[in-house]
């Protein structure tokens, strides 16, 4: 049998047909006609419109509801409560806490509360405004002291303690013993303030249940497994005569990741009237919806030697959950797990706490719960590299973490190319002849420049699924048709990522056959194996070498018919240009429409499958499931700005990013993610926010994209893009991520670089002209030239987990517990 | 204003080169009558409030937020959607430009960016890259930072002056 060794890096090499070539997306000329079909492009006959009452209270107890009005209104077809869908859900399997419409509390403003369903979407609208609710104002609960100090009333009935969702406490290793052999101790205090995801399609879903009493339900989601399971849940139906199909998301970043009120709602509607029911948000019910990055108040305490190498650190984080659980757990330990894996960090500790406070839910965007600690732990060694007059992107990099090996906090690393990426953006910046080495009396750059590094890692894929069990996380199905077409079904879903395109190229590079021959059906419960989501950029890894298992189990069976139809020993067959043939006598072959036809004729119809389940982690401890990838992404990168010392006015003007990409797929798609990353970046860095009027009844401050200030082209700087190759074995052909993990230095390397323009630490985004303007004022009176928080809240913190690391002799499971009093 | 309005506007105008009459509740914007009551759904909405430049479309040749434009506005007028950018000769060449670079990746900005796009190039056949990001600055994108973007403009203006062009090595495999 002929192997593709798909797997192996050095696989085919330089051979590659399709792989690493700049190929457009299967879908770029659809999009391009405006022929891509997005949820709120789909009309169905008699198809009813759905609006949603929503809880102009942050905090309240719903005393009564009157429908009787709204139902009243010519058109209106159906009204439905909390009553009507009792049974909670939520993504995670420990958060099962919120119901598509509220059954006897709101929780924030924006809380769904009602659903209508009629004839358009004016007339649901005026009967939605005749709805009448009575509520019962509690108080609120805004911010993370609150949630701490206040017992009563709690948000929500579970969780650890007052209004504390989750508090975990892990120690890897003796810390204090690490703190001892440090030359030197710091510890800094930072804040992240959340943001949203800002996808430019509002969300949308269209429901249908039909007479065969079964639902469709399509919708603008990143995890049509999810969503479909919380449907078969809510609307007591079985799974099995409920199908989700996920349609081209347009954008995602992680804000279609849960299972939504709306999308159930609907649903429930369309049970209801047998007729179509569409809802889309209005761009304010989407910053409701949110889901987006937590704020993360966060301390960290470092000890190192002279050379910078780390002894021991200990990182706390305290996160700003809002009003429910969604990923929420996850994103508490994700604030914790990632600081291992660049530099190596021999003891670890981490204190992480998650509050629920009355404001949208937080959960996961693009980094998931690891931005915020990246930009405290790169500020922090920023100020350490200061500390030991180290140039801090060398410090970086004598310290790297070494491929193929177990962290502290068993996180198995695989290739690591981090080292590439600082050397790369360090000689393409020219940072060597820019950077002052802490002197600000002999600066090279003229004051007010800057220049700022910083580098980061993400993961390819969550090692474990949301809810634990054993099979795959990911499927493809190959049918071969006898007249050359190739269908891919996989569960994935294109959120402009390009999976779908992902997909065609791997099978088109192990079928020796042009992408553009691939019908790719994607993202389909009925009709596509389970594939967990888009989330946790996976997808490409999981997906691509489910993909790869698939194409070599077909090309084995049309290498049997061909070889034995050639009279040629399998081995010798090579697949190349829609043709198979032997690779000694390339004229001797078949087209591969006949190679189909040879294998379809002896084995009949001819369809395989191939799937992907991540390596096991060498963790075992509880909380050892959050970190674990079967590989991780690196990046680096430098950022040049210029702050103007009157306003206070930070600009980008140019950004250097390496990526260690593993392999390129498809590298322009990689430049474009990178880039896009970099942008989001940005906006975070200087003016992303998701802030809340606390005097005022914690409504949203700007739920418009007018006023929430996002990057335009005037904004965007320039970025010049290096992409690192180091091929990882886990990958398919070598690939990594790079959704995710190129938007994770850009921050800390604009506040680096704004430190160095004029000498202000700005130790919280996003970084204003307001906040630069006081760390100025501050420098100017002699103070800590600094702004940001001053401390983080005094928790009783519970026994640490301990679990020996792998360099003291620790197997991943935790130290049996024994009384400790000090 | 619901399904009791009993008195439907109709117009008469050019769409996307044709002669077209629609009838619909006269207070719909120009957005909503083409997708709700003429399905040319490839005129996209992210705000409704003319924040983002998704729903730009070419009102007799000039750009225009088709959410902030009454359809009535149209009556007697040349509209142009990214439906009416191909025929049967093939993609126009910002369309293909748009595609063979990663200009849309979710693609939902993209229909928007086109069309100010052309109306940039029909006026100025040589942008530089200050007068492209000076045209396109009201649109948003979430996807790509706006960089293959212009990549995507660049390459359709010097297609279109005739001139065989490709995108610089740099911007599809990174610096070397
Ligand atoms: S939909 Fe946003 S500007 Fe028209
Ligand atoms: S391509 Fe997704 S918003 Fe522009």
């Amino acid at each position: 049998m002929s192997k593709t060794n798909g797997n192996n890096p050095n696989g085919r090499g330089k051979d590659f047909k399709v792989v690493g070539k700049p190929f457009r997306k299967v879908d770029a000329r659809a999009k391009c006609t405006g022929q891509t079909l997005f949820a709120d492009d789909i009309a169905l006959p008699r198809m009813l419109y759905a609006k949603i009452l929503r809880s102009p209270e942050p905090h309240a107890l719903i005393k009564s509801i009157d429908t009787s009005k709204a139902l009243a209104v010519p058109g209106v077809y159906a009204v439905i409560t909390g009553k009507d869908l009792p049974i909670p859900y939520g993504i995670l399997p420990v958060s099962q806490d919120e119901h598509a419409l509220c059954v006897e509390k709101v929780r924030f403003i924006g809380d769904p509360v009602a659903a209508v369903a009629a004839v358009d979407e004016d007339t649901a609208f005026e009967a939605m405004k005749l709805i009448e609710v009575e509520y019962e104002r509690l108080q609120t609960i805004t911010n993370i002291e609150e949630a701490i100090m206040v017992d009563e009333p709690r948000i929500h009935e579970y969780g650890d303690g007052a209004n504390v969702h989750k508090k975990v406490h892990l120690e890897f290793g003796d810390t204090e013993e690490g703190f001892r052999e440090a030359e030197h101790v710091r510890e800094d205090v930072f804040f992240y303030e959340g943001n949203t995801h800002l996808p430019m399609e509002q969300h949308a879903a269209v429901a249908h249940f039909d007479a065969d009493d079964k639902l469709t339900l399509w919708s603008a989601t990143q995890t049509p497994h999810y969503v479909h399971r919380a449907l078969a849940k809510t609307l007591g139906l079985p799974a099995a005569h409920v199908r989700v199909i996920a349609t081209p998301n347009g954008g995602g970043f992680g804000g279609k990741s849960d299972p939504f009120n709306h999308e159930i709602a609907v649903a429930k509607l369309s049970m209801l009237t047998r007729r179509p029911v569409k809802v889309t948000l209005t761009r304010e019910e989407v910053f409701y919806c949110h889901r987006g990055r937590h704020p993360v108040l966060m301390k960290i305490k470092t000890g190192v030697r002279r050379d910078g190498a780390i002894t021991a650190m200990d990182f706390e984080s305290f996160l700003d959950g809002g009003a429910y659980g969604s990923y929420g757990v996850a994103s508490t330990f994700y604030t914790g797990a990632l600081q291992t894996v660049t530099y190596e960090v021999p003891r670890y500790r981490f204190k992480g706490l998650r509050a629920f406070t009355n404001k949208p839910p937080c959960g996961p965007k693009r980094g998931h719960g690891t931005p915020q600690p990246r930009f405290a732990l790169e500020i922090h060694l920023d100020k350490i590299a200061e500390d030991l007059k180290l140039d801090p992107a060398e410090m970086r990099l004598r310290h790297l973490v070494k491929p193929d090996t177990v962290t502290a906090n068993y996180l198995r690393i695989g290739s690591m190319g981090l080292g590439t990426c600082i050397e790369k953006v360090v000689e393409g910046s020219d940072w060597k002849s820019k950077f002052s080495n802490w002197d600000r009396t002999k600066r090279r750059l003229p004051e007010g420049k800057g220049i700022g590094v910083a580098c980061s890692s993400y993961i390819c894929g969550a090692g474990l699924p949301i809810y634990w069990n054993s099979m795959p996380h990911s499927g493809v199905q190959l049918g071969l048709d006898r007249q050359g077409g190739v269908r891919v079904q996989c569960g994935s879903t294109d959120i402009g990522q390009g999976s779908d395109s992902v997909l065609a190229y791997v099978v088109a590079e192990v079928l020796g056959i042009d992408p553009f021959d691939i019908r790719v059906l994607t993202a389909d419960t009925d009709l596509t194996p389970v594939d967990l989501g888009s989330y946790s950029s996976r997808v490409t890894l999981m997906t691509g070498n489910a993909a790869i298992q698939a194409a070599e189990r077909a090309r084995e069976l049309l290498s049997i018919a061909v070889a034995e139809k050639l009279s040629v020993p399998v081995e010798n067959l090579a697949f190349a240009e829609r043709r198979v043939f032997d690779v000694e006598n390339p004229d001797v072959g078949v087209t591969f429409a006949e190679a189909v036809v040879l294998a379809e004729s002896k084995f009949g119809t001819i369809g395989t499958v191939g799937s992907y389940t991540p390596p096991r982690s060498p963790g075992r401890f509880k909380g050892a499931g959050v970190g674990p990838s079967p590989a991780y992404s690196y990046s680096a990168c430098v950022a040049e700005v210029d702050v103007d010392a009157q306003t206070g006015f930070v600009t980008v003007e140019r950004v250097w990013i390496a990526h260690d990409i593993g392999r390129s797929i498809n590298p322009m798609l990689v430049m474009g993610q990178v880039e896009g990353s970099v942008y989001m970046g940005l906006g975070e860095a200087l003016m992303e926010e998701m802030i809340y009027r606390a005097n005022r009844n914690v409504v949203h401050k700007f739920p418009s994209l007018l006023e929430y200030k996002s990057p335009t082209t005037l904004e965007m700087c320039d970025v010049k893009t290096y992409l690192v190759e180091d091929a990882d074995p886990n990958g398919p052909f070598g690939a990594k991520e790079v959704g995710q993990g190129p938007l994770l230095p850009v921050m800390p390397a604009v506040a680096n670089a704004v430190y160095d323009a004029v000498g202000v630490r700005v130790d919280e985004v996003p970084i204003t002209p307001e906040k630069v303007l006081k760390a100025l004022q501050a420098k100017a009176q002699g103070k800590d030239a600094r702004y940001g928080p001053k401390g983080v809240p005094t928790v009783d913190w519970q026994e640490p987990l301990k679990v020996l690391t792998p360099a003291e002799g620790g197997d991943g499971r935790e130290m049996p517990r024994v009384a400790v009093h000090s | 204003m619901s399904q009791n309005t009993k008195h439907k506007a109709h117009i008469t105008f050019t769409l996307n080169g044709e002669p077209t009459e629609v009838a619909f509740a006269p207070h719909k914007t120009l957005l909503e009558v083409l997708r709700e009551d003429l399905s040319l759904t490839g005129t996209k909405h992210g705000c409704e409030l003319g924040e983002c430049g998704t729903c730009a479309v070419l009102v007799d040749g000039r750009s225009v937020l088709s959410c902030l434009v009454l359809g009535l506005d149209a009556e007697g007028r040349r509209v142009e959607t990214v439906e009416g950018m191909a025929d049967a000769a093939g993609l126009h060449p910002l369309q293909e430009t748009f595609a063979d670079t990663g200009a849309a990746q979710c693609g939902y900005c993209t229909p928007g960016f086109l069309l100010v796009a052309k109306e940039l190039l029909a006026h100025n056949a040589t942008p530089s890259r200050e007068e492209i990001k000076e045209a396109l600055s009201g649109n948003l994108c979430r996807c790509t930072g706006y960089i293959k973007i212009y990549e995507a403009v660049e390459l359709a203006a010097a297609r279109m002056r005739g001139e065989e062009a490709g995108l610089p090595r740099e911007s599809v495999y990174g610096i070397e």
